[in-house]
């Protein structure tokens, strides 16, 4: 059985849990994949790893939206809480094969936890990338995630961060992440691009990196669709010919283009 | 020391444009540097120029009553600000603060105007670059306007507004 071992409020209705199983070792998980996490008596629900910060032992990471009965249970559980996990499943973030390329992060909202295994990785000199750049987008300052950890990566590597709105105390871009984007110095030739957020913010962000001349072949996402049985049986997140929870949820863009310009699918 | 049209070269706005009609615009041009906190345009004042940042950072900003200024966009290097000057009232329609220190050349309107109606080949070529940056910060608007990191992004945002 796993409990919480640690509990962070990232901003109001936005929670990071650090999950931990007594006496077992952990199961390898992949940066870029997901886990089943269920609060008894609401339900289960597919939730991204966002850590942990090294592949050991550590306990593991999920940052958690409350929006639907079974995300709000699971926000609300404290320290010590009891709940069930079953994963890893899908296929996480490629992790380069050693060619030492540039590597772009573009994020949006949530959309940084599934991303965070990844920067941890390039921290730690671990993910053969030449370098790094990401651009992080959300709706307000006070609803940027792992703001205490902000400061640090913009002092390893080239960090934008974007807000929609925003008073006169945020010192940052104001606008979408499509702007500082569009006008960043992305080696375009080489670079491998991997993006998560909201399915519409990744839609204006790829029109601007094939715009740039970044190739389809290069770019990476992380879809979202309801999974339930994680293994490809219910067809709960079909999408196309894929099941997102087998099949995914990170994508090459040249695999699921078409896919992607279908409305509604 | 680099002249006017040099600099005007330099700045992605103009990129492109042969040095003869450089030098025909960097008469109505001046170097102009701004403190953090300075205001280089203010709502409602007479739009008299049109600013090519150079280097910095410039908030777009709105006052709202019984809130404080609320910031629309920034602006950086290589960003352009302030097209009021080309169209009747010919006043400024935000607030324009440096959030940095910031260093621009500073185009006076009225010299522009007549440039370009003197010139309409070139004036023609600015109003391309005009429409076109003024498409891409509509189209920035626009996805703002949907709220794509909020708790329901899929719903028209003016439905969520029924006051509206």
């Amino acid at each position: 059985m796993w409990r919480i071992e640690r509990r962070h409020e990232e901003f109001p209705g936005t929670v990071t849990l650090a999950l931990r199983r007594e006496g077992h070792l952990e199961v390898p998980a992949l940066p870029g994949q997901f886990n089943m996490l269920y609060a008894f008596g609401a339900g289960e629900v597919a939730i991204s790893l966002s850590g942990p910060s090294a592949p050991s032992s550590d306990p593991l990471i999920h940052t958690i939206k409350s929006q639907g009965f079974a995300t709000q249970a699971l926000c609300r559980l404290p320290v010590g809480a009891q709940l069930g996990v079953r994963g890893p499943f899908g296929h996480g973030w490629p992790m380069l094969d050693g060619s030492h390329r540039p590597l772009v992060i573009i994020a949006g909202g949530l959309g940084l936890a599934p991303l965070r295994p990844l920067i941890y990785r390039f921290l730690q000199g671990q993910l053969p990338a030449r370098s790094l750049q990401v651009f992080y987008g959300a709706r307000r300052p006070q609803e940027m995630l792992y703001r205490e950890e902000l400061p640090a990566w913009g002092k390893s590597f080239e960090l934008v961060t974007s807000v929609d709105h925003a008073d006169t105390n945020w010192n940052g871009h104001v606008g979408v992440i499509t702007d500082p984007l569009r006008v960043s110095a992305v080696n375009v030739k080489e670079a491998l691009v991997l993006l998560c957020g909201p399915e519409i913010m990744m839609r204006f962000c790829i029109q601007v990196l094939r715009h740039k001349g970044v190739p389809a072949s290069s770019i990476y996402l992380s879809m979202e669709r309801n999974m339930k049985c994680a293994i490809g049986l219910c067809g709960h997140c079909q999408w196309g010919p894929h099941l997102v929870c087998r099949d995914g949820p990170v994508f090459c863009y040249q695999d699921v283009c078409k896919w992607f310009q279908i409305n509604g699918l | 020391m680099k002249n006017i049209a040099s600099l005007l070269h330099e700045h992605p706005f103009f990129h492109g444009l042969s040095g003869g009609d450089l030098n025909f615009l960097a008469t109505c041009a001046e170097n102009s540097r701004y403190k953090e906190g300075e205001y280089l345009a203010k709502e409602s004042a007479p739009a008299n120029h049109f600013f090519l940042i150079r280097s910095g950072r410039v908030a777009v900003e709105t006052f709202v009553p019984n809130h404080g200024p609320l910031c629309l966009m920034t602006l950086q290097d290589g960003d352009i600000f302030g097209w009021s000057w080309l169209y009747p009232p010919y006043l400024t329609a935000f607030d324009a603060r440096a959030l940095s220190p910031v260093r621009c050349l500073r185009l006076g309107g009225k010299c522009l105007r007549e440039k370009c109606e003197s010139e309409p080949r070139l004036g023609f070529e600015l109003m391309k670059r005009f429409a076109r940056i003024a498409t891409e910060r509509l189209q920035a608007a626009r996805i703002q306007l949907l709220d794509v990191y909020g708790p329901h992004p899929s719903q028209n945002p003016v439905q969520r507004r029924p006051h509206l």
